[in-house]
């Protein structure tokens, strides 16, 4: 509280980024754990909530005639430009969130006073939620090959590892303790995923110390033990995520990678995905592009291309469909590294898990893969995500550019995945949130002395419990896409002459390149700017009705009508019974419940034109805009809040995380859009100026 | 499946000489070994290639159930190269649908006599040797499109709330403007005499008409051609007076020029030009810049080349998309409609719109504002009545513009996507509101498909008065009577369909506007994931439906047994 310098600002006005000229008028709070804007409208009092832990940047711009700009970045990709009318309030507001937003100890994190009065139980029981454990014997182990090891008990070995961990039967203590010896920050080859139908397995760890000749015994033993521990393959591949330069470059400081010389039955490769660095200087010319005002199309794919954002994408997903194919199709085991095995190795185990295994395309199964391949393995949580004040050259967007593949696969299998682009959106959020105590700290080790379960709330079973807003409606267990491996379909090669006929149209047949043995790659062309995501606060790009949603609510209604079905046709059974007994008893029962269809429940794809007239300087018509989104923001919040309290709790309206207001409106019962009535203001303007 | 492995049978090769023939018939039996990945299954199986010269449906039993046919309407073809390695040949079709078949055939002389009468064939000079004129329908024709959307029927909707509006049969004989149909709905105020004398002032003789009229205000759009002032500023009264008999008192109006203003002026050297303001005061014009022909036609051989070459990385990709334009002109169409309907809806304005012709960006313009401001437009008759008059009746030249598509190599003035176009431009906005349209993403393609290629006479012609004299109506079958029989029908309603009586104003920033996959990318990937995804939403949503059946029959029968009940217990 003692950095809150001014707690209370009025007549500020938060500029609409899509339509400048539009501003509203409200009161700015600052509390110790959120800003919070609430219009004076007195029809709407609007409230927007942002998070301290949110605040990425907060910028303060040149005083103008009307007041002080601040510009206030988010970590969940929301932007707010406030327009404070004294310069010394918005100072004020300026270093009390400077402040704020970076907080030094852990304790000042919002999950530590966040209370979502379950009692203590209740708490325990979520954090109970998702056990590790329960994942590996799932897999099937420990088996004849695999064994749960405690030789990183206590973290007496590696203190970025779980305690508990999987290595081949074959692998002593002594090799484990040797082979970490010659691994950066002792990092050693562990299980990841065991592929039971052929037991094939991705095993991690960080880069070897060769430098230039350096070897150990234990080392090549460690990996021809993963090796022995896939009889059904006679070589192990590994895979080293860097770019060959940055490995060469490690050499120097006595890293570096595999000797393929030295270690026997190794297929080494090399798959260029950029460092960190890279990774946050191409998300940030990425979302400068999403901030451009009224871009041109060229503007906007120029831009996006220059980011090199999407390339990175694919170059993660192309690595995981790399190893799904060798452990899947080749029945070959993968060592995965990159440098320290906390970044680039988190994110392409996870991805190629995801394609070998359907029970990571489901609720509770992603939430185990998050579990095991980030948070056990010791990814850097708090230093990626800025949680604590740091150095800022550690912050990356390393879990958002996993959570974008698993959404790039999700628009190529939309059967596949038990859970919709919302649940992925609201674990973005949360990572940055520090509203719940998952993804605090930098390791397992850090989090037990923090005592994280005892002392906050997980975020599993809060999304758990709220399940039903987080299912792809598409998805049918029994459906042959929530099967098995997911096959990319692989960029055909030589297309042109190769894929023809591709396709007949009275007989839906697959187009297939039967002769591709290159490293198979996803194509290109269907890697999509995640609009969903970066511009997520930006309603006015979003599409305005929400498939999903309206599935979601069919199948709600459908629900209904099954319960309602059963209860009539007992009912009639009786009742015919009764006449058959010709006894005349009168059903007291009152009129079947009119159910309520999906329809009535919205009817907004109030929506409002934007502004087209461009460059057209004479024609200045600003449309009404999202104030006239009556029922469907309120909709959204409601909805906001039974189902979600935390985004609630920051849940400005217009941001509405949830695009719930795009649910199909109903036929009749629909308004009539607001009206030209509405803006007869915008109409003399027209004419004036014309 | 490819063919290209696979040496191809040729059956029998008849010369093109006399006999038309319409299709390339493409035989591959054994369809296990042909698309199997096992060699030694491939050469086990025999194919062929067939030539047709005779009319037959699309599609032919199979003998056998093995049998994989693929039949291409020789219109459909492209372009087409050949190339020779030692004896086998190759022959490549590409295809207006952009669809790409390879065909081996061993035999340089037999390879020769393929290409040049696949090459003849598909370059016919007359319309009356193409398919539609042969074409004899399998179906039973329930109602004859020809007849679907009279203009008379399509005005009557409007008759009951527009007085100051009537049907004209000046342009009868197609004498006052050859691109018009014989009927046109113009103010009432002006008589034909005026519009005759407005006609010589507009380019092709194309004078203000209404295109649409919006019930919620009655304010209008109307279309024409550009207004030849020529450099001298030339005035015509009667036009003068005919646009403004449309504005209510007090009220103004826009006029939308679909060309930028430098080129509106250069026009004016060419004897074109564009309505002065001295001359319609209460008339205020806005110039947007929607390109036009070869432009257009050139975005679209770029894009549907890097769409083609998928070798390629992600950076060359998004170049290659940018470097394509074709999102921009989706853009500046989306942008000039939503517009105009904007100036419609929102500001209570009538407005009149006009590019050079009046035949191409005018009619993307006034069609996708329909398509925003009114929902009959987006149910599937509405949309067919809406091409029907806004692209038929209203003379875009089909004929000249679909007669090549992306990989043409001739350099012809007149071709050019502009319905692709906007079709294109109505996906993106199905797109963003999935609810709100009654056809499928297959409507729009399929209307692609018969502007190109066609056994239907629907696009045949460039204008009203070419169908006539190719008598289409007595020669040919139309579109829409394959269309709109139930069995068709049910493969292009949109299951989510609700009907949503508001405006729908799309976004039109670049991140809301996507590549249309389901178009260019329809041949180089495979759909079986999204289709699959399509079939469990229509389950879905049928399942629901079953249900809510059943239930309601549940409910009547309860009702009816409770007051039989109710009944015999009374007395």
């Amino acid at each position: 509280m003692e950095h809150i310098r001014t707690p209370k600002v009025e007549n500020v006005r938060l500029v609409d980024r899509i339509s400048s000229k539009k501003a509203a008028l409200g009161t700015l709070y600052l509390t110790a754990t959120h800003v919070i804007f609430v219009e004076t409208a007195p029809d709407t009092r609007k409230e927007t909530w942002i998070l301290h832990s949110q605040i990425a940047t907060i910028e303060k711009q040149a005083t103008t005639a009307t007041g002080c700009p601040l510009l206030i970045r988010c970590k969940n990709f929301q932007l707010l430009q406030l327009i404070i009318p004294q310069e010394r309030d918005c100072h004020d507001v300026y270093i009390s969130l400077i402040r704020l937003a970076r907080p030094v100890k852990y304790e000042e994190l919002y999950c530590f006073s966040f209370n979502p009065k379950l009692d203590r139980e209740e708490r325990e029981q979520g954090w109970m939620l998702i056990e590790l454990s329960e994942e590996y014997k799932r897999m099937g182990l420990p088996n004849e090959y695999w064994q749960l090891s405690d030789v990183n008990r206590e973290y007496r070995i590696c203190d970025s590892y779980p305690t508990e961990l999987y290595v081949p039967k074959s692998a002593t203590a002594h090799i484990i303790v040797g082979s970490s010896k010659f691994r950066s920050r002792r990092r050693f080859p562990a299980l990841s995923y065991y592929y039971k139908d052929n037991h094939a397995s991705i095993c991690r760890s960080s880069q070897p110390l060769s430098g230039f000749s350096a070897r150990c015994l234990e080392d090549e033993q460690m990996l021809q033990a993963i090796r022995k521990a896939n009889p059904g393959s006679d070589f192990l591949y590994v895979v080293d995520t860097r770019p060959k330069l940055n490995a060469m470059a490690n050499r120097a400081a006595g890293k570096g990678y595999e000797n393929e010389d030295n270690y026997s039955n190794i297929k080494f490769q090399f798959i260029g995905i950029e460092n960190i660095h890279v990774m946050r200087n191409s998300l940030q010319k990425m979302l400068e592009v999403c901030e451009l005002k009224s871009p041109s199309m060229s503007d906007f794919l120029w831009g996006l291309e220059n980011s090199g954002w999407l390339r990175h994408i694919k170059a993660i997903m192309d690595a995981g469909i790399f190893i799904a194919k060798a452990v899947s199709e080749e029945g070959a085991s993968v060592l995965v590294h990159c440098s320290d095995g906390w970044d680039r190795t988190a994110q392409v185990c996870s991805v190629a898990s995801l394609l070998l295994e359907p029970h990571y395309r489901t609720l509770k199964g992603f939430m185990v893969l998050i579990e095991k391949d980030w948070i056990s393995f010791g990814h850097k949580f708090t230093h990626r995500y800025g949680n604590l004040d740091g150095d800022p050259r550690e912050i990356s967007p390393v879990i958002d550019q996993f959570l974008e593949c698993v959404w790039q696969l999700m628009e190529q299998f939309p059967c596949a995945f038990e859970f919709n682009e919302r649940f992925l959106i609201h674990i973005q959020h949360h990572i940055y949130s520090c509203q719940f105590g998952n993804f605090l700290c930098n390791s397992q080790k850090e989090r037990q002395e923090l005592q994280i379960q005892e002392r906050t709330y997980s975020l599993w079973a809060h999304l758990w419990k709220n399940r039903a807003d987080y299912l792809n409606p598409l998805f049918r267990a029994d459906h042959s896409q929530t099967r098995g491996v997911l096959h990319l379909p692989t960029a055909p090669c030589n297309f042109m002459y190769k894929t023809m006929v591709s396709k007949i149209p009275w007989k839906t047949q697959e187009s297939e390149c039967t002769d591709c043995d290159t490293v198979s790659r996803s194509s290109a062309v269907l890697c999509r700017f995640w609009n969903g995501m970066y511009n997520r606060f930006e309603k006015g790009l979003q599409p305005r009705q929400s498939v999903t949603d309206y599935l979601m609510a069919v199948k709600e209604e459908t629900q209904q009508l099954e319960e309602e079905l059963e209860a009539l046709e007992e009912r009639l059974e009786k009742i015919q019974k009764v006449q058959l007994n010709r006894t005349k008893v009168r059903s007291k029962q009152s009129e079947p419940s009119k159910h309520s269809g999906f329809s009535t429940s919205d009817n907004s794809a109030a929506n409002t034109p934007q502004d087209y007239s461009g460059n057209v300087k004479s024609f200045p018509s600003r449309s009404p805009s999202q104030g006239d989104e009556d029922s469907a923001l309120i909709l959204t919040q409601d909805n906001l809040k039974s189902s979600d309290p935390d985004l609630s709790a920051n849940s400005d309206q217009e941001s509405g995380v949830e695009d719930l207001s795009c649910r199909s409106p109903s036929g009749g019962e629909c308004v009539p859009s607001e009206d030209s009535g509405k803006d007869r203001d915008s109409d003399e303007a027209v004419f004036l100026t014309a | 499946m490819t063919w290209g492995d696979q040496a191809l049978f040729i059956q029998r090769t008849p010369c093109c000489a006399e006999v038309p023939a319409w299709w390339v018939q493409l035989h591959a039996f054994s369809v296990q070994g042909l698309f199997g990945k096992n060699s030694e299954q491939l050469t086990n199986s025999s194919s062929g290639l067939e030539l047709e010269g005779s009319v037959r449906g699309r599609r032919v039993e199979s003998p056998t159930d093995n049998t994989e046919e693929l039949w291409l309407l020789h219109s459909n073809i492209d372009a087409i190269d050949k190339r020779f390695v030692g004896p086998l040949g190759t022959i490549i079709i590409k295809c207006k649908d952009f669809r790409i078949i390879q065909l081996d055939i061993p035999g340089m002389e037999e390879c020769l006599n393929i290409a040049s009468s696949i090459e003849a064939l598909s370059t016919l000079d007359s319309i009356t040797l193409m398919y539609p004129f042969f074409y004899r329908p399998m179906f039973e024709v329930i109602e004859d499109g020809w007849h679907s959307f009279l203009p008379e029927q399509e005005f009557e909707l409007y008759s009951s709330t527009i007085s100051e509006w009537r049907l004209s049969y000046v342009n009868k004989e197609f004498s006052v403007c050859p691109s018009y149909p014989p009927a046109v709905i113009v103010p009432k105020a002006i008589d034909d005499d005026a519009l005759r004398k407005v006609a010589t002032f507009r380019h092709g003789g194309r004078f203000p008409v209404l295109s649409y009229y919006h019930k919620k205000n009655g304010m209008v759009i109307m279309r024409s051609g550009q207004p030849l002032t020529g450099t001298n500023g030339r005035r015509c009264k009667e036009d003068e007076k005919l646009i403004n008999a449309t504005l209510r008192a007090g009220k103004r109006g826009y006029i939308i020029d679909t060309r930028p203003l430098n080129i509106a002026q250069q026009a004016r050297a060419k004897g074109g030009g564009f309505e002065q303001e001295a001359h319609y005061p209460q008339w205020r014009r806005i110039h947007k810049s929607i390109d036009r022909y070869h432009i257009l036609q050139e975005s679209l051989i770029k894009l549907v080349e890097s769409c083609n070459d998928q070798t390629q990385n992600m950076d060359r990709w998004l170049s290659k998309l940018e470097a394509s334009n074709w999102l921009t002109h989706i853009k500046e169409i989306l942008t000039t409609a939503c517009l105009a309907a904007q100036c419609l809806d929102r500001e209570g304005a009538s407005i009149l719109i006009h590019g050079t012709e009046g035949t191409d960006s005018t009619l993307q313009v006034t069609s996708l504002a329909q398509i925003i401001l009114e929902p009959r437009s987006r149910t599937i008759r509405g949309f067919e009545a809406l091409i029907e008059r806004e692209w038929l009746q209203a003379g875009h030249p089909f004929q000249q513009r679909c007669a090549q598509s992306a990989y043409c190599n001739s350099k012809q003035k007149w071709e050019s996507p502009v319905f692709l176009l906007f079709l294109d431009c109505v996906w993106q906005i199905l797109r963003q509101f999935p609810c709100s349209f009654e056809f499928n993403e297959n409507f729009l393609i399929m209307l692609f498909e018969h502007a190109y290629a066609s056994q239907f006479g629907t696009f045949l012609g460039n204008n009203e008065s070419e169908r006539c004299k190719l008598k289409l109506q007595q020669k040919t079958m139309s579109l829409w009577s394959w269309v709109n029989r139930p069995s068709e029908l049910s493969k292009f309603t949109n299951p989510l369909f609700e009907a949503n009586n508001l405006v729908i104003w799309p976004s039109v920033a670049p991140q809301s506007l996507q590549l249309w996959e389901g178009i260019f990318l329809r041949w180089n990937r495979s759909s079986k994931y999204l289709d699959e995804a399509y079939e469990e939403m229509v389950n879905i949503i049928e399942y629901n439906k079953e249900l809510q059946a059943k239930v309601n029959l549940l409910r009547r029968q309860l009702a009816e047994l409770e007051t039989e009940d109710g009944v015999q217990e009374s007395p």
